[in-house]
């Protein structure tokens, strides 16, 4: 009989494994506050370089965290998969997981390459929410696939629209930073030359200027330009990966559904998002758009891929209700 | 079109700095039609109309995921009018339950492909142009680009310059020296073309596949059509229950193949949903060419003459014999059954006009695995555990002469009840005038799906390079880099040459100004360079 042989023992360690990574995960995130609030109290105390060494320990800390949650949730989709014998990617509950590690590993990539610990925080407190989310609201079982799921265009599609989700978490995070700074930065030079200054001795009263040690996260945060910078290399990397996801679907449709494109909720969503971020690459590049507006039209773009996968999955009925949300 | 802006840090947009061949923003108009008509078209192909249009689409797409679409689901349509009396009709004025099919959402979509053309082709043309054509010379003063260098060495500025353009070349830069006069010389060089080759192609190709949806739209046709276990299928417009051609579509684009179902298997996980499906078909391309076996299963169409054939449905076909009191077969066939339920709960129509005294009809349930509700009989599971038909016999005029019917359906309200009987398979049911109906066993039936559609391979390859494209143009930084080498003033350090360096790269500043760096290690100046970020 079709459906026995789901591993009950393994779907549940899966179930365990992710566990203990949402754990490390939080954990992690404690550590990347912990780097700057220590930073910040070296920063007051001007000859501590003591403050930094640890605020220095504490960044650390939280990345090997972030690395062993990692690993963790690697195992937990690992065991989810080989407890059901197919790819661990079938429900909403399994998908978010999967999006969430992208995140999480885009990120840890970034870490290689560039000095972005400071988006460790921002990163690891959507992901644990998205996370807690998923095992709680979106769980489901460990169930074998529906026919119609049942094609090697599962590995491919599906890998390409969680890889490009995943990324765009992590722009979309940028994205929000980079508007914050932006902010922050216009208020800091309004105030004229010599706000800093001014901000530093603490000659007003510090509530009241922006950029003073009470705003301390925002002067801590990398400038606008580099985390614009950031988030743009993030979208261009998602956005082929995002382009060919939808080609893939399409490709599948026409192999599963009798046509390439036929306006499905979920394709037309995803189509929507694609537009999003079509305008926001064009923004860039059109005098008077760059900057905070083009920086809109990307968060508009992940506000409808929100809409593409939590929307339509539970609220519009199309041909990928696979949610397995009951 | 992505891209390449004109670049902060050079205010004056010469040809040297503008790493782009974006046209300029259009100017405000001055008199006459010709010079408005060309300010117009100006406005269309700007990119701010672009990016207007791209949010308006995004913006024209959502009531169609919002509303019911006749194209998904028209019955919903149908019920959504019936429930919103007032609002239900103004919205079907404004096409808002076809929106892909609007008038209105095509202007966006035509208009935003007018404005990408008419921006495309001078693009294309300038690119082609760069392509040709040596990098731009030097600007006069490299030190006032972003990242630049200075410094001095004792060669010739003929051999420095020579060096360079040997190393800048192995680095798969175009490279160019110019001989600037008063014994100067300078080298530049050009990276990268391929970003706006990407960049075009990405957005040709986008053209393309609108024309490979256009191609589908016009000449393709799709049909469906229910063929029950052991019956056979042919290719002509007549054999299929719906058919919907495309506007130039004509019957000779019908390829003449063929096929017949053998054997249809479906099966279910314990709690009854759908495993697998399996439809074993024998498939002919031609009459009189070879038979061969295929298994159509969801995601494995079988790819016949120029078309695809789909499993879509299926359903179970029920044996039903009916002889007239003297034992004479005047019915014998699989009657397909329409599901109701996930669990296979069905119903059906026998019609026997000719052969009986009276005509017959018949209605029937049927329950691959019958179970008793409060609620009356149901089906606990899809598959066939332990079948039950449910019959009702009717007598009188069947009507088949007057109005087409369903073949689903039997006018009961001018038909005699006659009697009912509850049926498992092998059981036969004798009627009150002596006619016998049997129930002599269950078949399957599936429905497929016939569907050609001509722009397919056009948008697979346009696809192709819209990826190829995008990633291109993403991914590939263009940049240029320029080296003077002059001899010093006499009385600086005399006999020496003084050699300055710079560079403008508009993506990635980051990335550039390493590269700088190790571009000048590798000519041997001194120090790394004094770089800024943008």
């Amino acid at each position: 009989v079709p459906g026995t042989s789901i591993d009950l023992g393994l779907a549940h360690t899966s179930d365990q494994l992710l566990f203990w990574a949402v754990l490390a995960y939080a954990i992690s995130m404690l550590g990347y506050a912990a780097e700057f609030a220590f930073d910040r109290r070296s920063a007051r105390a001007i000859d501590s370089t003591a403050g930094m060494s640890r605020s220095r320990r504490a960044g650390v800390v939280a990345v090997v965290l972030t690395i062993a949650g990692w690993a963790l949730h690697v195992g937990s989709v690992t065991a989810r998969g080989l407890s059901v014998h197919r790819v661990p990617w079938g429900n909403m509950y399994e998908f978010s997981s999967m999006v969430s590690l992208v995140a999480v590993t885009v990120f840890l990539v970034l870490l290689t390459r560039q000095p972005v610990r400071f988006l460790g925080l921002f990163v690891m407190a959507p992901v644990v929410l998205y996370l807690g989310l998923a095992g709680t609201v979106l769980y489901a079982n460990a169930g074998p696939l529906v026919p119609a799921l049942n094609s090697y265009w599962i590995k491919i599609h599906v890998v390409a629209a969680i890889t490009a989700s995943g990324a765009f978490l992590v722009s979309g995070v940028l994205t929000v930073l980079y508007l914050l700074k932006e902010r922050w930065e216009r208020r800091v030079v309004s105030l004229g030359p010599g706000a800093a200054a001014v901000v530093e001795v603490g000659a007003p009263p510090a509530e009241e200027v922006p950029g003073s040690r009470r705003g301390g996260l925002m002067a801590w945060l990398p400038d606008a330009a580099r985390l614009d910078r950031l988030a743009y290399g993030v979208v261009s990397f998602a956005f082929p990966i995002w382009t060919f996801a939808i080609i893939a679907g399409a490709i599948w449709a026409e192999q599963a559904w009798s046509r390439a494109w036929g306006w499905d909720p979920k394709e037309t969503w995803s189509f929507i998002t694609w537009l999003a971020y079509a305008a926001y690459l064009h923004a860039r590049a059109t005098a008077g758009w760059r900057g905070r507006r083009a920086a809109v039209l990307s968060l508009i773009g992940f506000g409808c891929l929100m809409v593409d996968y939590y929307v339509v999955n539970t609220v519009i009925t199309g041909l990928h209700s696979y949610a397995g949300v009951s | 079109m992505t891209d390449l802006a004109p670049l902060d840090v050079a205010p004056v947009r010469d040809e040297t700095t503008a790493l782009s061949t974006q046209p300029t923003p259009p100017q405000p108009p001055a008199r006459g039609i010709a010079r408005t008509a060309r300010y117009a078209w100006r406005r269309l192909t700007s990119m701010r109309t672009a990016l207007l249009l791209l949010s308006l689409l995004a913006l024209a797409a959502i009531p169609g995921t919002l509303l019911p679409q006749r194209g998904l689901n028209a019955v919903k349509v149908d019920d959504y009018i019936a429930a919103h009396p007032h609002l239900g009709p103004l919205l079907d004025r404004l096409s808002l339950f076809d929106v892909f099919a609007a008038p209105w959402f095509a202007a966006i979509y035509l208009l935003l492909f007018i404005s990408l053309t008419g921006c495309l082709i001078p693009r294309i043309r300038l690119h082609a142009r760069a392509l040709r054509r040596r990098p731009p010379a030097a600007p006069r003063n490299l030190s006032r680009l972003t990242v630049s260098s200075r410094w001095s060495v004792d060669a010739a500025p003929e051999d420095v310059v020579r060096a360079c353009r040997q190393v800048l070349r192995r680095d798969r830069w175009r490279a160019d020296v110019r001989d600037e006069g008063n014994g100067s010389a300078s080298v530049a060089a050009e990276k990268g073309y391929l970003r706006e080759t990407g960049n075009l192609v990405f957005h040709v190709a986008l053209v393309a596949l609108l024309a490979g949806i256009a191609l589908g739209g016009l000449f393709g046709y799709k049909g469906t059509v229910l063929v029950v276990q052991g019956q056979a299928f042919a290719n002509v417009r007549s054999s299929y229950d719906v058919f919907e051609p495309s506007r130039l579509y004509s019957d000779s684009s019908l390829a003449p193949f063929s096929f017949a179902l053998d054997r249809f298997s479906a099966t279910y996980e314990p709690d009854g949903t759908p495993h697998t499906f399996d439809a074993l078909v024998r498939y002919t391309s031609r009459p009189g060419a070879a038979t061969s076996t295929h298994h159509i299963e969801v995601n494995h169409p079988l790819h016949a003459a120029s078309a695809n054939v789909y499993l879509v449905g299926h359903g179970y076909a029920l044996h039903i014999q009916v002889r007239d009191p003297h034992g004479r077969l005047v019915y014998d066939s699989a009657t397909p059954f329409l599901p109701d339920t996930s669990m296979f709960a069905s119903h059906g129509v026998v019609k026997v006009p000719d052969g009986l005294p009276h005509q017959l009809g018949l209605t029937g349930f049927f329950y691959p695995t019958y179970v008793s509700t409060p609620a009356g009989p149901d089906s606990a599971y899809p598959a066939p555990r332990d079948p039950v038909l449910l019959l009702a016999a009717w007598r009188g005029d069947l009507g088949l002469d007057k109005a087409a019917q369903s073949v689903y359906s039997l006018p009961v309200a001018s038909l005699k009840h006659i009697a009912n009987a509850e049926l498992s398979p092998g059981e036969s049911w004798r009627l009150p005038d002596g006619t016998r109906v049997s129930f002599v066993g269950v078949d399957q039936w599936a429905t497929f799906q016939v569907a050609h559609d001509p722009g397919n391979k056009l948008m697979l390859v346009a696809a192709a390079f819209i990826i190829a494209g995008l990633l291109l143009s993403l991914r590939i930084r263009r940049r240029r880099f320029w080296i003077r080498a002059a001899p010093a003033p006499t009385d600086a350090d005399g006999g020496r040459t003084v050699v300055e360096a710079a560079g403008l790269a508009r993506t990635d500043s980051d990335r550039f100004a390493t590269e700088f760096a190790e571009l000048l290690q590798r000519f041997g100046a001194p120090t790394p360079a004094a770089t800024e970020e943008d």
